[in-house]
């Protein structure tokens, strides 16, 4: 392929037709990129008021919340400018296939511009950045949230690099926000240094990658593994994994998953509360994105995607089919109501070949389910359970040293950075059984695998969100953040302490707080992938030491979560304190309880969270 | 109102959570206000489970039904399989009346907290709600959650209100329980993962199979999960049908339409549909019957199936409209078996396994069929039993209990001893043993060891303490293990030829135990928290006297002391004495050595009665501050020591009547599974020396050799009558 091809085949995927002139098809790339464009422009626009004389007394929070507000409802919103139906989303490659449009990415997308959304709307009630520093900051977050929605679509690993890029280095600058403080620069230093070392071997590893497999598109490099992968020699193979490896280097860097994680405390105790909701919330979910897939990419073999431009016609046709059989099922009185169901059968026939993997009859389908397990080759399969015990390791460590270290930390912002290390842990726990069941032919389970660390993210975007945006109105408050200095302070603001409490419960998993379905939905994913590797000759045992540690890890970050609770709650108020100054009736006290209600309420119902993240899986294992 | 079981008993459990909302909103200075508010809603729980259990029609409890009752199943979360479901049997129903008391009379005893009283009113009523909530779920979910939903209260309740040493009492008692809980948390996924509710039908009489080992509607599915299983349960709707054959996915004109009629099946011609009307509860087999009635039917469904197709196709019920929207949702597509010889043969059975959250499918998986492999329910029990036996407490699991009762303020020491340690007893029969029999069955020895070290090892250490309070927590570590001992025996085995009612005693006795416990324990430590508020100091050999000083409180207190000890007359009586003569039966060495455990209770109690109460004059400090009790001090003693007598004198009539028949069918469910699963292959191999000689001696009657012949699945009449006119059961002794 030559340069003069490569721009043309851009072309006609950015606009979605090979026609001439400057027509855009309904789902061209541009259509599936306009959240992203919309960011761009929001920054343009932050930037560009401000050259102008009545720009500068434009509040930058007012453009950004218009922004992020406009993406966000972009994002939930169809080409077709209907809310999205999950199952008429199908799995695109756009932009020459450096990008993936399908239903996990939307769904990620959707979560980290909502948090953006209210991301805005806290950095505005919590006064950082103040309207001088307004325009930089919103850009910088804008930028790095791009960056972002890059990396959980990406499906290319120079895209994944730059993904990763863009969303790092105005993180840099974010730790190091506040001028003037040597803790602040000294984060962003660390931080930047740190990031740059993992960057370097991150693309060292997609050199070595690219090298062995002569390929750096994810689907192309699953094709190439699969064909070759039993035919390379020890070196080619030691050469792959030390590749795999260095990338995985790059990725921990992003979630701070041990050992990598060493920037996270630091960073988080000098930058605000503010980047720090932004790091631990946006960053991590869009990193766990990204971990699926390269996994998927390394291990999974997905269906062929439609080109840009082709998806309308496809879904017309299967439409048409579907029509077809309407007519000859609703010639009863009461026929068919043909809606869900369909576009999901159009899919199945689309995805032709593949035969369905679940028999359900347990002990007869099982070696109907192996083999088409190891379709492809032996070689996957290896790439699999390697990738599988690797993730599996870190995750168990991650867990385990997050909490352990959290024990003696008496900063409330570095407590829970080691927090976010742990959950980053318990978050990585979903992959490993996503990969196995994949092995094992099971897509379904696989699917559960992912819908569950889509449903943590979910929820684990509130808990977190809460919880930093008590530390930052109460830093407003009290000019501290020491756990000691919280002392009592349940008579003074008893609302907001409640609130700090129930998010303290969640981040521990406790029922009936949200942090439970997060927890519960990972654990079961473990449960029941290794339940269905049991009866293999090739047992998946450290699933269920996975398992057992994730369950002692729950009762070991107990301590220091009720920590902080005990100190709010239980000891006596410091003598002398003077006023707290924060009223819980204002409107600091009321984004709190919105924040909150989802954390404590969520019990009630959480069908529907489930059953959107379930959507958001479909079809990437089958 | 009380006629719809959903409303009652959501009510029931709710009403305390709602008193908290609005508790929530009253001024929280006024401390008699909120405290009033509270009580009045712990009162309105009792009322409305007196008048719905007792009282009015449909919805009171029927003692002689031996299964769930009041039982309702509502979609919660359906892609889990997980359902808001409550209900109720003879060893749930007496737990939550006692429940509603001790919640009253802890309530009342709470006039003694001074700070805080409007988050102590919240956090009480929070707790209230977990507890009833515990009792009544049966989807193992909603009781997972319940069972934590108890511990946030406690936690604070603990912490924020108690004596000196209160964090580290709190901490320890919540990472007790929630290690538990976690290891629970593995064990119900272990469970759910590998639960099949159609291997359940397949054993049920789901499709009108006489004498079938499981009564389908004794599991109280959700209509959802009985579509996956062949049984459409919902009143309207239609179903539409498409053929997929073996190599097709050509439609089949096929409709099912809903009706209220009866399940039939016509042709039309015009439209060529073969139309099949469905009424409520419509099996496989009515419509096989209504196919095969219309020969027009019947023979489209033949012509529609492929040439050549070689035995069955399948027609796949695609979408529902309607009200069965959801449930095809949840579901996938039901799939319709279809002969060669177009007959169809089963009705929508799912072709991947049907998980459950269910406690009473699991309990039926676990002793009716095959799907939880021994060596799962042997982990499953273990995890499981760790987590209750943490909240029992047993050894060596027990340590966060002393600490727990004697810095708890004491009206929450009534509840903890009262009420939550009850939760350990209750899951252990309502989940360890029915779910996991193998492991219960492989572990009796050990269950029933751990008991008779904590009644041992409880006594001796309640003699050996100083501390008033301590002593008492130390004695619920005996005294519940009696109803750990009483709940192991599971002497329903070859050697006794599964005669089931000495552990039918012993699992009567503990559940006896755990009621008489609720109700002397929670007395003792309130006897305990009066003088403590009097006098604040609880140690054992600075009192004296008090006889003198507060006679009337002496004379209850002494009663309920009494009562703790087991004297006959008193409700701690019946629960021992029905466990210690169930363990003659199982093991000799551990019987005398349970028997003997009353000479200790009786030492510890009588020494501290003798320390405090009696002797010449008062020897510790504030002397001047014991005045005699108030009204409301005696009216709550009273009320504990009036159920005390009458739950002692009239066992029967108050307690084992609501409980003997549920206990009876879980006990004879067990010993059957025992006989035909558990001890059934040994036997068969074994069987020329043990039936020929044992069996005959042991019966004392010419029985003729059980089980060559004819399997070990018929149940032996006259084996079982010859046990039991040997033996006496629960029954006749509950009469005495």
């Amino acid at each position: 392929m030559n340069l003069h091809e490569l721009v043309s085949n851009l072309v006609i995927d950015t606009k979605g037709s090979a026609d001439g002139g400057m027509s855009f098809t309904a789902d061209s790339s541009v259509g599936a990129f306009m959240p992203e464009l919309v960011l761009c422009l929001t920054i343009l626009l932050m930037l560009f008021v401000r050259v102008f004389n009545f720009g500068r007394f434009i509040d930058a929070f007012y453009i950004a919340f218009l922004g992020a507000g406009i993406s966000f409802f972009v994002s939930i919103l169809g080409t077709d400018g209907a809310l999205t139906d999950p199952s008429t989303v199908s799995r695109m490659e756009i932009f020459t296939g450096m990008l993936v449009y399908d239903k996990f990415s939307v769904f990620i997308r959707a979560i980290l511009l909502l948090f953006l959304v209210l991301f805005t709307v806290f950095t505005k009630l919590s006064g950082i950045p103040d309207k001088e520093d307004g325009p930089d900051i919103y850009s910088l977050v804008f930028g790095s949230t791009i960056g972002l929605c890059l990396m959980a679509s990406s499906n290319h690993l120079l895209m994944i690099f730059m993904a990763v890029e863009m969303a790092s280095v105005p993180s840099y600058v974010m730790a190091g926000m506040l001028k003037g403080r040597r803790e602040a620069s000294e984060a962003a230093l660390k931080y930047a240094v740190y990031g740059a070392g993992a960057a370097g071997v991150m693309l060292y590893g997609i050199s070595l990658v690219a090298g062995i497999l002569g390929t750096v598109h994810l689907p192309t490099m699953t094709a190439q593994l699969a064909a070759n992968a039993a035919t390379f020699s020890g070196g080619e193979s030691m050469v792959l994994g030390l590749g795999g490896l260095m990338i995985m280097v790059g990725l921990a860097f992003k979630l701070s998953a041990f050992p990598f994680h060493f920037w996270c405390p630091d960073v988080f105790e000098g930058a605000s509360a503010e980047v720090n909701a932004f790091l631990s919330v946006a960053s991590k979910a869009a990193a766990l994105a990204l971990l699926v897939r390269v996994a998927i990419g390394f291990g999974v073999e997905v269906p062929e995607g439609v080109k840009p431009g082709e998806r309308t016609a496809m879904l017309a046709q299967a439409n048409v089919g579907e029509s077809d059989k309407e007519l000859l099922a609703t010639t009863g009185a009461n026929g068919v109501a043909g809606d869900e169901g369909h576009p999901h059968e159009a899919g199945e026939e689309h995805a032709g070949g593949h035969p369905h993997g679940l028999d359900g009859d347990a002990a007869h389908g099982h070696d109907d389910d192996h083999a088409h397990g190891s379709v492809g080759s032996a070689g996957l399969s290896n790439v699999r359970w390697f990738a599988a015990k690797l993730i599996a390791l870190l995750a168990i460590l991650s867990c385990t040293f997050g909490n352990l270290a959290a024990y003696g930390q008496t900063n409330v912002k570095r407590l829970l950075a080691y927090s976010t290390i742990a959950h980053a842990g318990y978050m990585m726990m979903a992959v490993p059984p996503m990969l196995i069941a994949a092995d094992l032919g099971f897509p379904n389970m696989a699917e559960n695998a992912l819908g569950s660390l889509s449903v943590y993210i979910s929820i684990y975007m509130f808990m977190n969100l809460g919880a930093f945006a008590i530390i930052a109105f109460l830093r407003n408050a009290m000019r501290t953040e020491e756990i000691a200095d919280y002392a009592g302070l349940i008579r003074r603001c008893p609302c907001i302490v409640v609130c700090f409490t129930l998010i303290m419960f969640s981040l521990i998993g406790m029922p009936p707080l949200a942090g439970f379905i997060g927890k519960f939905a990972i654990f079961a994913s473990i449960a029941e992938v290794y339940g269905s590797s049991a009866g293999t000759d090739n047992p998946a045992t450290f699933l269920l030491i996975m398992l057992v540690l994730g369950g002692a890890n729950t009762a070991l970050s107990l301590f220091y979560y009720l920590r902080i609770v005990k100190v709010m709650t239980i000891d006596p108020e410091p003598e002398g304190r003077e006023s707290v100054g924060f009223n819980d009736v204002s409107w600091q006290g009321a984004f709190v309880i919105a924040i909150t209600l989802p954390t404590a309420f969520l019990i009630v119902s959480w069908g529907w969270l489930h059953d959107w993240a379930m959507a958001a899986a479909e079809h990437l294992f089958s | 109102m009380f006629d719809s079981p959903l409303i009652l008993l959501s009510l029931v459990v709710f009403l305390p959570a709602i008193g908290a909302l609005v508790v929530a909103c009253l001024p929280s200075d006024k401390d008699d206000l909120l405290r009033g508010v509270t009580l009045a809603f712990t009162f309105l729980v009792l009322v409305a489970a007196v008048l719905g259990f007792l009282m009015s029609g449909s919805s009171s409890f029927d003692p002689a039904v031996g299964t769930m009752q009041n039982a309702f199943n509502v979609e919660w979360i359906p892609s889990f399989d997980i359902y808001y479901m409550l209900g109720m049997d003879g060893i749930s129903f007496p737990l939550v009346m006692l429940t509603a008391v001790v919640s009253i009379l802890a309530m009342g005893a709470s006039w003694s907290i001074k700070k805080h009283v409007k988050a102590y009113c919240i956090l009480f009523l929070l707790l209230e709600t977990g507890m009833l909530g515990v009792f009544l779920a049966l989807d193992f979910f909603l009781f997972y959650v319940f069972w934590e939903v108890m511990l946030l209260p406690m936690y604070f309740l603990i912490g924020v209100w108690g004596g000196e040493r209160r964090e580290y009492a709190a901490i320890k008692f919540f990472l007790y329980t929630l290690v538990g809980s976690v290891l629970m948390l593995i064990a119900i996924l272990m469970l759910y993962f590998n639960s099949d509710v159609r291997e359940v039908a397949k054993v049920s009489n789901i499709n009108g199979t006489p004498n079938a080992s499981v009564v389908w509607n004794d599991l109280k599915m959700a209509p959802s999960a009985e579509a996956r299983v062949g049984r459409v349960t919902t009143k309207s709707g239609a179903l539409a049908l498409s053929l997929k054959s073996l190599d097709s996915h050509e439609p089949l004109n096929v409709a099912f339409v809903g009706g209220d009629g009866d399940t039939k099946a016509s042709y039309d011609g015009v439209s060529n549909t073969v139309s099949i009307e469905i009424i409520f509860g419509t099996t496989a087999s009515d419509v096989l019957a209504a196919v095969n009635s219309d020969p027009q039917s019947a023979a489209v469904l033949y012509a529609s199936l492929p040439a050549g197709s070689d035995g069955t196709g399948s027609v796949g019920v695609g979408d529902l409209n309607g009200s069965l929207s959801a449930e095809d949702e949840a579901s996938g597509s039901y799939l319709v078996e279809v002969s060669k010889d177009g007959t169809v043969i089963a009705l929508a059975v799912s072709d991947q396994p049907v998980h459950s959250f269910n406690i009473l499918a699991m309990t039926a998986m676990g002793q009716k069929t095959e799907v939880f492999s021994p060596q799962l329910q042997w982990w499953a029990f273990v995890l499981l039993f760790i987590g209750f036996a943490i909240k029992v407490p047993s050894i060596p699991l027990h340590t966060w209990l002393p600490d727990a009762h004697v810095q708890a303020p004491t009206p929450i020491s009534m509840i903890l001893a009262g009420v939550l340690l009850k939760m350990g007893g209750y899951g252990i029969i309502r989940i360890c043993y029915p779910i996991c029999p193998h492991g219960g069955y492989d572990l009796m020895y050990v269950v029933c060891g751990i008991g008779v070290a904590s009644m041992v090892y409880g006594a001796f250490a309640a003699l050996a303490q100083t501390d008033f309070k301590r002593m008492v927590a130390y004695s619920s570590v005996s005294h519940m293990g009696y109803v750990v001992l009483g709940l192991g025996v599971w002497s329903a085995t070859k050697e006794l030829a599964y005669d089931s009612s000495f552990w039918n005693m012993g699992v009567q006795g503990a559940m006896f135990q755990m009621i008489g416990h609720g109700i002397s324990s929670a007395g003792m430590f309130f006897m305990v928290g009066v003088v403590y508020d009097r006098v604040h100091h609880r140690n054992l050999n600075e009192f004296g006297a008090l006889f003198a000083k507060m006679p009337v409180y002496t004379a209850l207190a002494i009663g309920l002391f009494f009562a703790g000890l087991g004297l006959p007359g008193l409700c701690g009586f019946i629960g021992e004495v029905f466990v210690v003569l169930s363990v003659f039966a199982f093991s000799i060495p551990l019987a005398v050595i349970s028997a003997a455990v009353v000479i200790l209770t009786a030492a510890y109690i009588l020494w501290a009665i003798q320390r405090v109460y009696l002797g010449a004059d008062y020897k510790g400090p504030h002397e001047e501050a014991l005045v005699p009790a108030t009204t409301r001090e005696n009216l709550i003693a009273g009320t504990l020591f009036v159920l005390a007598i009458l739950f002692g004198v009239f066992p029967h009539f108050f307690v084992l009547n609501y409980m003997e028949k549920t206990i009876g069918n879980q006990v004879e469910s067990l010993a059957d599974w025992t006989k035909t699963v558990k001890e059934a292959k040994p036997e068969v191999a074994a069987h020329g020396d043990e039936n020929s000689e044992e069996h005959p001696a042991e019966n004392g009657g010419p029985v003729p050799n059980v089980n060559e012949d004819n399997g070990p699945v018929t149940p032996e009449v006259p084996e079982v009558d010859g046990a039991d006119a040997r033996v006496p059961t629960g029954e006749l002794i509950a009469g005495q």
